[in-house]
């Protein structure tokens, strides 16, 4: 008899898996070197917020957690609009895309 | 039971893809994995019986930030990265330790919370359809929402600006 | 209404248009306006008291309220009765006769119009001390006439001399002062008032103060204010250097009116006084001590100013002992008669010293009777009636005095006739050196213009006549009820007068008949003589036990330790911190993006714990 598994999944389980996701999305904001790599370790992190979002509206039963994410979801495409336009404009002046690279305000 | 199976899956595919993202060197392999932890994410949501925003996640997400990102990481000819010459000593003494008192402090904020409680049923998770969550946003969010308009135009002028030609 | 403000009102104006304008006007304009003012204000007291005469109560006028904090109601009052008639008529008159002598003396020095603009400030607040109703108003006074002293004094501002000599004046009078501010606070403490008729009238009911309790406390502490005011032991020290000051200054200052403001603060507040037996016997050996100390370094002086001002103390001391033994009106006649004899004797100095050039050294006049004989007869009578020869005013006034003080105390009685003898002599001696003999100088003399020597007339009359013109006794009696000293005394009178002509007659014998006598005498007595002849080294003492000690202590410890030290340590410490803070915060920006990072990271990972540890997300 294969062990009965739980029915359904406990809450806390999307919780977790969300503020895993956060941490590697944190992790790869502090550790990687090409912007845009970095940029997009932002909108994992996002992701892992939304993630968060939908578990409790379910929690609550209601819809308003799911506009939450909604509007984060809007205002993180603006933001990657914008972000990869400043992100030209950083190629087009240093000719790099390193992080590091980017000092000219450095001691 | 099915519950459990699909979200273990989706939720190892979420997590992998995570951390190949994060690890991989060529820009196109990590924006690749991104694509694939929003489509994991996706399923979950369902899962969570919000159908709207799975859905929006993969039209709006998946489907257009993610190829944004592919277009700027081709333009740019991003190439692997070169290694390291000067990096923050700050970033490198407290960046996994760090980490590792994030997750660990979030976790236990998490269980603290909601350590026992509520079990999700695929199928219970009501509301969540595009009618509870219009509903909602044309009545309650209204102001929200029409304010988030004003901001994408924002961002419309914004990027548009920033991306154009010098002047000469 | 008498309108009592107008008389230190109108020397004010002359102040301020003479401050203000002065330096525009042509000198006569300038002497028009500052006599004007002192006459003015002469004319309108005159005025007042005869149309309040007899002065029989006190007539009061209040304009306005200047302090009015819980209990303590301080009003802008002047009030005239025979005592402020008195202080207003000498003031007001001895002040208007030298501002026309000084309208000659200072014809030919710099700074014309702001010797007048002083000289009518002075006025202005010496009236307001006279005229004042409470302790404080006089006190505003008696501040007042402090500055105008240093201002004046310091007058030739270019001489370090002089402007350490004001200094000198005004530091040691606010010692003084300090002494009279606490008395000020304590009367406040146990009278709840300073106005004048409330404490007096509180103070006549109480009983007669056994050993030294609060009221000895008080009468002490003004006592205080007043030796530093009028010149007595121990700081008296600040009048000799005050003579650095112009002649008529010291006429006017530091001879007729504002070192007598002690004495008026006393004989003012004689109901405290007359209840605190302790502080009246001390009054009256700070008198004696001061007028033996005084009259002993003035016989040795060689400047005939230091003399006057020497004799200046001396009579002060005088007029103290006079209080000091209940002789209330005593003490204020001899205010009186000596401000008489006493300008007319520093105005005639002036005078002779106008005659000589400039020259202040006895040794080096002689022989003037004939060459300036208005000069010598004017001061004829001041010195007949400060060596207190029968009738002159001078004579009156110290019978007056002796008489109450040997109904006191009869050993203070043969000192202060001591003292009478040795004041004879030295004056004599001045007369003699400067008038007798053959010129030893250099110079041409010549007598003094009519502007000068006016005055001197007027004075000589008064100094002569006042005595027998001016019954002051009779004239203080309501305030000063007769019977506080003895009644004339036939024999205390012969012996005093014989004293005085003693005097007179040693200094004919020492000075004009056998000339080579001083000098014999002199080293006979040797280091008597040289003790003597430097004033008692006091001027020494202080600055060795007080003054260098505060200098040196203050440079080390308050300038170097403190104020460079502490205060501009703690100021710049304040920049250096800043300075360091900023330094260190600095670092923060290191335009390494990633450290940036970190940075966000580790404050959102506090938060969470802190969100943890203050028991989760609920």
């Amino acid at each position: 008899m294969p062990p009965q598994l739980p029915d359904g999944v406990p809450l806390f389980a999307y919780l977790l898996v969300s503020a895993v996701l956060f941490v590697l999305g944190v992790a790869g904001f502090l550790f990687r070197k090409n912007l845009i790599t970095v940029f997009m370790s932002i909108e994992l992190m996002l992701n892992a917020v939304n993630l968060s979002f939908v578990a409790f509206s379910y929690r609550w039963g209601k819809v308003d957690g799911h506009l939450f994410t909604f509007f984060v979801m809007v205002v993180a495409a603006a933001e990657a609009a914008v972000g990869l336009a400043i992100i030209l404009t950083v190629f087009k002046n240093r000719s790099t895309l390193i992080v590091d690279d980017v000092d000219s305000l450095k001691l | 039971m099915l519950d459990a199976a699909l979200f273990s899956l989706f939720a190892f595919i979420a997590i992998a893809c995570g951390i190949v993202m994060v690890t991989q060197k060529h820009p196109i392999a990590s924006a690749l994995s991104l694509i694939g932890v929003m489509g994991s994410l996706a399923i979950l949501y369902l899962l969570l019986g919000a159908a709207f925003i799975a859905a929006a996640q993969l039209i709006v997400y998946a489907g257009a930030i993610m190829v944004l990102f592919l277009f700027v990481i081709m333009l740019l000819n991003a190439g692997q990265e070169p290694p390291a010459r000067r990096t923050s000593l700050l970033a490198k003494l407290l960046g996994i330790p760090l980490l590792i008192v994030l997750t660990g402090a979030l976790s236990f904020v998490v269980m603290l919370a909601f350590g026992h409680g509520t079990v999700v049923k695929f199928g219970t998770g009501t509301p969540g359809s595009a009618e509870d969550v219009g509903r909602a946003l044309f009545t309650t969010y209204l102001l929200p929402f029409e304010i988030t308009s004003v901001l994408v135009l924002i961002a419309i002028l914004g990027a548009v600006v920033l991306a154009r030609k010098e002047m000469d | 209404m008498q309108h009592l403000w107008l008389i230190p009102f109108l020397p004010f104006l002359g102040f301020l248009i003479n401050g203000l304008f002065g330096k525009r006007l042509s000198n006569p304009l300038v002497s028009l306006v500052a006599v004007g003012a002192s006459a003015l204000s002469f004319l309108w007291a005159l005025k007042v008291l005869a149309a309040l005469a007899p002065i029989g109560q006190t007539h009061v006028e209040t304009y306005f309220t200047w302090i009015q904090s819980g209990p303590i109601h301080v009003p802008v009052e002047l009030a005239v009765d025979r005592l402020t008639a008195v202080m207003l008529l000498v003031v007001t008159g001895i002040g208007t006769l030298i501002h026309i002598y000084a309208t000659a003396y200072m014809a030919h020095e710099d700074g014309y119009y702001r010797f007048f603009a002083y000289l009518n400030l002075f006025m202005f607040f010496m009236l307001t001390l006279v005229l004042a109703n409470n302790y404080l108003l006089l006190f505003v006074g008696w501040e007042g006439v402090g500055l105008c002293s240093y201002l004046l004094i310091g007058f030739y501002y270019l001489k370090h001399s002089a402007s350490t000599a004001g200094n000198k004046a005004f530091i040691v009078n606010r010692v003084g002062d300090f002494g009279f501010s606490l008395g000020i606070f304590l009367i406040v403490v146990h009278f709840g008032t300073l106005s004048f008729p409330a404490v007096f009238e509180k103070a006549k009911a109480m009983p007669v103060e056994a050993g030294a309790g609060w009221l000895t406390a008080i009468c002490l502490l003004l006592l205080a204010g007043a030796t530093g005011k009028s010149a007595q032991v121990p700081l008296y020290v600040w009048l000799p250097d005050a003579m650095e000051g112009p002649t008529p200054v010291s006429a006017l200052i530091h001879a007729a009116t504002m070192v007598t403001a002690g004495v008026y603060m006393v004989a003012r507040s004689a109901a405290l006084f007359v209840k605190a037996p302790v502080a009246m016997e001390a009054v009256a050996i700070v008198g004696l001590l001061t007028a033996v100390l005084a009259a002993t370094i003035g016989i040795t002086q060689y400047d005939i100013k230091k003399v006057y001002a020497y004799s200046t103390v001396s009579q002060l001391g005088y007029m103290f002992l006079g209080l000091g033994a209940g002789a209330f009106s005593a003490g204020i006649w001899h205010v009186v008669t000596h401000a008489f004899f006493k300008a007319l004797l520093f105005l005639g100095a002036g005078s002779v010293i106008h005659a000589c050039h400039h020259e202040q050294d006895m040794r080096y006049m002689g022989g003037l009777r004939s060459k300036t004989p208005i000069t010598f007869a004017t001061l004829t009578c001041a010195w007949l009636a400060i060596s207190g020869v029968p009738f002159t005013s001078g004579w009156y006034s110290k019978e007056a005095i002796l008489g109450a003080v040997h109904a006191h105390h009869p050993w203070m009685y043969w000192i202060a006739l001591v003292t009478a003898g040795v004041t004879a002599f030295y004056v004599s001696r001045s007369m003699f050196m400067t008038f007798w003999g053959e010129y030893r100088g250099h110079a041409h003399p010549h007598e003094s213009p009519v502007a000068m020597w006016a005055p001197l007339a007027v004075l000589a009359v008064l100094s002569i006549a006042g005595g027998f013109l001016f019954d002051i006794p009779h004239i203080l009696e309501p305030v000063f009820p007769r019977g506080e000293h003895g009644a004339h005394d036939l024999t205390l009178e012969i012996i005093g007068s014989a004293a005085g002509l003693i005097g007179i007659g040693l200094a004919w014998l020492f000075y004009v008949a056998s000339p080579g006598l001083p000098k014999r005498a002199a080293e006979a007595l040797g280091g008597l003589y040289t003790l003597v002849y430097n004033k008692y080294f006091v001027d020494e003492v202080y600055d060795a036990t007080i003054v260098s000690p505060l200098i040196g202590g203050s440079r080390a410890l308050l300038w170097k330790g403190l104020d460079a030290g502490v205060i501009d340590g703690a100021v710049n410490g304040a920049g250096l911190l800043a300075a360091a803070i900023g330094g260190g915060l600095r670092r923060l920006q290191s335009g390494n993006i990633r450290s940036y990072a970190t940075w966000v990271v580790a404050g959102s990972a506090a938060v969470v714990v802190l969100l943890g540890v203050m028991g989760g997300a609920r």
